[in-house]
C-alpha cells in the first residue's frame, strides 16, 4: 500500500532558513542543507525548499543549497517559490530537485505547466496554489504568497492544472496558514474531489493530531508543515507515531 | 567504475550523488568505450518511452547497451527499468531494448490516484542479491503513471497499488530494473544501490 507522506517545508531566504506567520514577520532560523539533513534523520518522505528571495541576484543560492542537499539526502527534493520559465525549471531540476513547485507563475502563465510537463515529464510538474474562502465552499485563488486575488475559483484552476499536465497539486489554505489550527479540511476535500492527481495539504498544522486528522478525513497524499518541524515542537517521527497508531500507513 | 549511461534524462546526477555517498566510483557517460569498459552499468530514465528509445538509438548506444547486459551487472531504474521490456504503449507502440519479456502500459484503475507517487512497501516474489540485507518493512519511492507486465520468473518484488505493480525486475542473470527510484529511498534504496554495486560479472 502506498504511505501517505510527511514533507517539512524549509522557507529560503538567500541561503537561510526564515520563518514567518501569514507571510508576514520574517526571521531567520538556520541553514538549510542542515535542518534539511535533521528532516531525513527524522523520517522525512520528501523535503520541500520554498525560496523567498526578492532579487534576481540571489536566484542562484538556492540552487547551491540544493545541490550541497542533494550529496547528502537522498528522498525527494522539491524546489518552489521564482520559478518563472522552463530554463528555471531545467536549471532546478539540473542542480539535483526531483520537482519543482509553479505558483504565481502558473497563474499568469499556465502554459508553464504545459510546457514543463511535455519537456520533464509531469512527475516534476506540482503547482503549489494559494486560496482563499469567499463563502461556504467557495474559494479563490491567490498570488504573490498571498497577496492578490486573482477572482479565479479554485476547483476550476486545479482541474485546469491537471489537464495542463501537472503531477500534484500543493494546496495552502490562507485561511488556516500560520494559525496552528489545522488543516482546512473542507478545502482539501473539495480539491481531492475534483482531481486525479496527489494533493499535498498545507497550511494550518498547530498540533500531532492534525496530520491524522488530514488523511482520515480527506483522501489527500501528504501533509506538509514548516514551523511545526523548524521549532522542534514536533519531530516527523512522532507524527507518522501518531499516524500509524491510527491505522494510517506511513513509512 | 560504473557507467552511469546519459542519454539526456532528468535527474541523473542523484544516481551519481548516491554512488559517491556509497564510496563507488561512477561516470556519466554517453560514450560507448567507457560503458564498455565499465564494470556495470545504470541506465537511469525520467520522462516518455517514445522520446528516451529515440535518444538511446540516435546516440547509438543500443547496441553497446545490449552487449553490456549479457556480460555484467545492469540496472535500470524507473524509465531505465521500462525500456528493458520488449515493448511499450506510452503515447504510442514502441519497441524497447527487449532484455526481459513483456510490455509496459497505463495504469489504468480509475480509482487510483494517478501517478502512483509517492513511498510504498516492497513485496518479495522470488528473492536476488539486490534484497540482501533487508528487512521486512522496506518502503522505497516511486512516481510513474506505466507499469511493467511480466512473467512471474521475471517479477522479483512488487508493491501494492491497485494491483500488483512490478517493483524489481530481471533477467535471472546480469538484468535488473527498478520501478522506484533507490537513489531517492533513503536507506532502503541506498542498501539495494550498494548490493548491485557489489554484484561481480
Amino acid at each position: 500500500m502506498l504511505a501517505k507522506r510527511i514533507i517539512p517545508c524549509l522557507d529560503v531566504r538567500d541561503g537561510k532558513v526564515v520563518k514567518g506567520v501569514n507571510f508576514e514577520g520574517i526571521k531567520e532560523v538556520g541553514d538549510p542543507v542542515e535542518c534539511a539533513y535533521e528532516y531525513d534523520q527524522q523520517g522525512a518522505d520528501e523535503i520541500v525548499f520554498y525560496d523567498i528571495t526578492a532579487s534576481h541576484e540571489g536566484r542562484g543560492v538556492i540552487l547551491d543549497v540544493v545541490r550541497e542537499t542533494a550529496k547528502k539526502v537522498f528522498v525527494p527534493l522539491t524546489v518552489g517559490g521564482g520559478i518563472k520559465n522552463v530554463d528555471d525549471i531545467r536549471n532546478t531540476l539540473r542542480a539535483g530537485a526531483d520537482k519543482v513547485s509553479v505558483n504565481s507563475q502558473a497563474v499568469q502563465n499556465p502554459q508553464l505547466i504545459k510546457e514543463g510537463a511535455d519537456i520533464f515529464g509531469s512527475q516534476c510538474i506540482c503547482v503549489g496554489v494559494d486560496a482563499k474562502m469567499i463563502s461556504p465552499n467557495k474559494w479563490t485563488v491567490y498570488i504573490n504568497g498571498g497577496r492578490i486575488d486573482m477572482k479565479i475559483d479554485l476547483i476550476d484552476w486545479v482541474k485546469k492544472c491537471e489537464q495542463l499536465g501537472a503531477g500534484e497539486i500543493c494546496l495552502n489554505s490562507i485561511d488556516t496558514d500560520g494559525v496552528r489550527g489545522g488543516f482546512d479540511i473542507p478545502m482539501l476535500k473539495a480539491v481531492v474531489d475534483a482531481v486525479q492527481i496527489p494533493v499535498i495539504a498545507s497550511g494550518g498544522a498547530g498540533k500531532l493530531g492534525d496530520f491524522a486528522d488530514a488523511f482520515l478525513k480527506t483522501d489527500c497524499s501528504a501533509a506538509l508543515a514548516a514551523s511545526l518541524f523548524h521549532f522542534k515542537e514536533l519531530t516527523v517521527g512522532q507524527v507518522k507515531d501518531d499516524c500509524r497508531s491510527k491505522g494510517i500507513i506511513v513509512r | 567504475m560504473i557507467a552511469i549511461i546519459d542519454y539526456g534524462a532528468g535527474n541523473i546526477f542523484s544516481v551519481k550523488n548516491a554512488l559517491d555517498h556509497l564510496g563507488y566510483e561512477s561516470n556519466l557517460t554517453d560514450k560507448k568505450d567507457i560503458i564498455a569498459q565499465a564494470d556495470a552499468v545504470i541506465l537511469p530514465g525520467v520522462g516518455a518511452f517514445p522520446w528516451a528509445m529515440n535518444m538511446l538509438e540516435l546516440s547509438g548506444l543500443v547496441d553497446v547497451i545490449k552487449d553490456a547486459a549479457v556480460t555484467k551487472p545492469f540496472l535500470g531504474i524507473c524509465l531505465g527499468m521500462q525500456l528493458l521490456f520488449e515493448k511499450s504503449y506510452e503515447f504510442e507502440e514502441r519497441k524497447g531494448l527487449g532484455l526481459i519479456e513483456g510490455y509496459v502500459d497505463r495504469i489504468t484503475d480509475p480509482d487510483l490516484i494517478i501517478p502512483h507517487m509517492g513511498w510504498n512497501k516492497l513485496e518479495i516474489n522470488h528473492r536476488c542479491k539486490l534484497f540482501d540485507g533487508l528487512g521486512e518493512d522496506e518502503y522505497v519511492y516511486f512516481v510513474h503513471s506505466y507499469k511493467a507486465f511480466c512473467d512471474d520468473k521475471s517479477l522479483y518484488s512488487y508493491c501494492e497499488y491497485g494491483s500488483r505493480v512490478p517493483a524489481v525486475v530481471g533477467d535471472g542473470k546480469y538484468v535488473f530494473g527498478c520501478q522506484f527510484h533507490p537513489e531517492k529511498s533513503g536507506r532502503t534504496g541506498l542498501r539495494i544501490l550498494k548490493n548491485f554495486a557489489e554484484l561481480k560479472a
